[in-house]
């Protein structure tokens, strides 16, 4: 009979206190895994959202920042730059040399769902989804974005078309056809803007523009206090308001909000619209995509280092990079090694219950040991017995850990975009068992002890 | 002329709590031929169980020789005496001392677990089988009679085919009605696999039956002194 089968029976005998130390292993390990595979998920979907392009480009201040904002739709965006930085990207303009693309985006507005999540609105081109590739296929081809059945890319002469992410559909129930109402600033709900058809919803992407709502820029440029005006930045800057004068002021500009509105509508109506002039816009940041590799290098320098510089560039993997190592890398250690003591105090409750257990059983290793078992075998059945407990917990929990992200899995979408699959693996998790066959040999070592100290005349000697 | 078991100049004593030596065995011979079988009587703490133990090799005697077939016991080191015993000797203990947790089959595999070698599992459903017990492979002991389970511990002992078997009063706990069907089923086992056998019991019932019946006080010279 091999030993595992005589460790196997020997823990039957005790299934209660058995089951309940694998199960405190398998939580411990579960958990292990579930941090494992949401960091490397996330990972992966941080560096998936940072590709497709290779710097963004936007006002001074904090590179993270810009790339936060700009990428993943989060954090406040920074101060914008003038539209004429952007030409310098066009055809004729000074870095045309180095560029293949870049997309202008506009940020700074917002649109609450009807179940109060609020989702940010990006204003660009449409070369945004027809330029652009987010992460790679596995086969290392780009992905393309792609449009649900019975939707399309917005069109440039539609001002007031847009699209919008997965994560956006299945929260506010919009559907092609409907339209959306973006709010002035990022906090959703007020001070709604002019309405916007959405004529395409996005495939899920995995990435953080299934939680966006994308419109057209042109369409952005004419909503109020969207364009730039010399006159405000004057009285902004330079004049100190009495309260009144603050109110005063502020119902004048809602005022011409409002007529603004007024005319943009019939505008529209009339279809005498005409897009914003170039002097009066601004862009919040510019992916581009560069044409060489030393395109980024080039436009680092140019950008960057250049006298009397206005604006930044920003390679996001890079500061995806640093965000990772200086601030989720760290936190994702501070887990790791929770959910090792985790596991190494259920590694302590497998030594105490075997060891508790070795005084009701010196009887059952006498008689092995009359049998021929040599000090060592009696000894052997114990650590086996020590890593059934351990490996079989560790790989319930592994179980365990997958399926509780494949259950989390749709909550996880739904609220983040972010796909987790059950069958997403770590590498690190192949050290698991290895690590758990060492904790097993470790605890299991002095009840093991014990078995090997058993005095085989006294305990046959003793009734039972 | 070769013993099955030679037992010459064996002694043991144990120390008590207070340092002193406690003489237990000073046994000059026992031998025993293939296939014999022997009975031992003698009274209670007399030594019986200590020179069980010492011949099986789990307790080691302070001098002296114990051969079995040939392989003095006294010179293999621990190890090697364990796989000896687990070969070439079969116990069946006065509690029988089955495991709880395993059913009459693996009682009795467990007794081909610790040799060392390959072995034939067949021979333990044969054997439990000739034991009468064929039904109840997969009875724990729970479930067995008192008689069930001394015959699975006789099954146990000879399953590897030893050559000498040490029975320690293996009816001391059955009830009248079902200890002569234990001693015949050591008794023919033993004869039918040529094993020899030394039996030890208070019973003048058993003993009686036996051919040669040794006493323990008589073998033994620290009872004499210890009168």
């Amino acid at each position: 009979m091999p030993f595992w089968k005589i460790a196997w029976r020997n823990m039957e005998q005790r299934g209660l206190a058995s089951a309940l130390t694998a199960f405190s292993m398998a939580l411990g390990v579960a958990v292990m895994i579930a941090v494992m595979v949401i960091y490397s998920v996330a990972v992966k979907q941080f560096e998936q959202n940072a590709q497709g392009y290779h710097l963004i480009v936007g006002g001074k201040g904090g590179a993270l920042q810009l790339v936060l904002s700009t990428v993943y739709h989060i954090g406040q965006p920074l101060y914008p730059i003038p539209y004429s930085y952007y030409e310098r990207f066009l055809p004729g303009g000074e870095f045309a040399s180095v560029t293949e693309t870049a997309i202008p985006q506009c940020l700074g507005d917002s649109y609450q769902a009807p179940d109060e999540s609020v989702f940010r609105v990006v204003a660009t081109t449409p070369e945004m989804f027809e330029k652009i590739h987010y992460g790679s296929n596995p086969d290392g081809t780009p992905k393309s974005y792609e449009f649900e059945p019975g939707g399309r890319n917005f069109k440039t002469a539609n001002f007031f078309e847009g699209v919008i992410g997965s994560v956006v559909a299945a929260r506010s129930g919009l559907k092609v056809g409907d339209t959306f109402q973006p709010s002035h600033g990022l906090a959703g709900g007020s001070d709604l803007h002019h309405e916007v058809k959405i004529v395409g919803i996005l495939k899920p992407t995995g990435t953080a523009d299934d939680r966006a709502l994308f419109m057209n820029i042109e369409g952005f440029y004419l909503l109020p206090g969207h364009a730039l005006s010399p006159q405000e930045e004057e009285t902004d800057a330079s004049k100190q308001e009495t309260p009144a004068e603050k109110k005063a002021r502020e119902d004048k500009e809602e005022a011409e909000e409002h007529a603004q509105e007024a005319e943009l509508d019939k505008q529209l109506a009339a279809g005498t619209a005409k897009p914003l002039p170039i002097a009066q816009r601004e862009v919040t940041s510019i992916l581009v995509l560069c044409n060489s590799p030393l395109g980024p290098q080039y436009l680092d320098f140019k950008i960057n280092k250049g006298k009397g510089r206005i604006a930044q560039a920003v390679a996001p993997t890079r500061e995806v990079a640093v965000l990772l190592n200086s601030i989720v890398g760290p936190i994702r250690v501070v887990l790791l090694v929770l959910t090792v003591l985790v596991v190494i105090v259920a590694g302590i409750s497998i030594l105490v219950s075997i060891y508790n257990s070795m005084t009701e059983r010196s009887h059952d290793i006498a008689v092995m040991r009359a049998l021929g078992a040599s000090r060592g075998a009696v000894m052997a059945i114990v650590l086996v017995e020590s890593i059934l407990l351990s490996v079989g917990g560790g790989l319930i929990g592994m179980m365990l850990g997958h399926g509780v992200l494949a259950l989390a899995s749709p909550y996880v979408v739904e609220r983040t975009g972010i796909s987790l699959s059950a069958f997403e693996f770590d590498w690190q998790e192949l050290v698991i068992i290895p690590g758990l066959l060492i904790l097993a040999s470790l605890v299991g070592f002095l009840p093991a002890l014990s078995a090997y100290r058993t005095d085989v005349a006294k305990s046959l000697s003793g009734s039972r | 002329m070769s013993h099955t078991l030679l037992v010459e100049d064996v002694k043991k004593a144990y120390r008590e709590p207070d340092g002193e030596l406690l003489p237990i065995l000073d046994v000059p011979r026992l031998a025993l031929e293939a296939g014999e079988q022997v009975v031992i009587r003698g009274r209670s703490g007399g030594g019986k169980t200590t020179l069980l133990n010492v011949i099986a090799g789990l307790a080691t005697p302070d001098s002296g020789r114990i051969v079995v077939d040939t392989t003095d016991l006294t010179r293999l080191p621990e190890a090697a005496r364990d796989r000896f015993r687990a070969r070439h000797i079969g116990f069946v203990f006065q509690t029988f001392n089955l495991l709880a947790g395993f059913t009459a089959l693996e009682n009795v595999l467990l007794g081909m677990t610790f040799t060392g070698q390959r072995h034939d599992s067949s021979r333990a459903t044969d054997l439990l089988g000739r034991v009468g017990l064929g039904h109840r492979l997969t009875h724990k002991p729970a479930a067995l009679s008192v008689g069930e389970q001394q015959r699975v511990a006789v099954a146990r002992a000879l399953v590897n085919r030893p050559a000498l078997l040490l029975a320690d009063e293996p009816t001391a706990n059955i009830d009248p009605a079902h200890q002569q069907q234990v001693i015949d089923l050591i008794r023919d086992v033993c004869r039918a696999e040529d094993v020899a056998m030394l039996l030890v019991t208070h019973s003048d019932d058993v003993s009686g039956q036996f051919d040669r019946v040794e006493q323990l006080d008589e073998l033994n010279r620290v009872i004499a002194k210890v009168h």
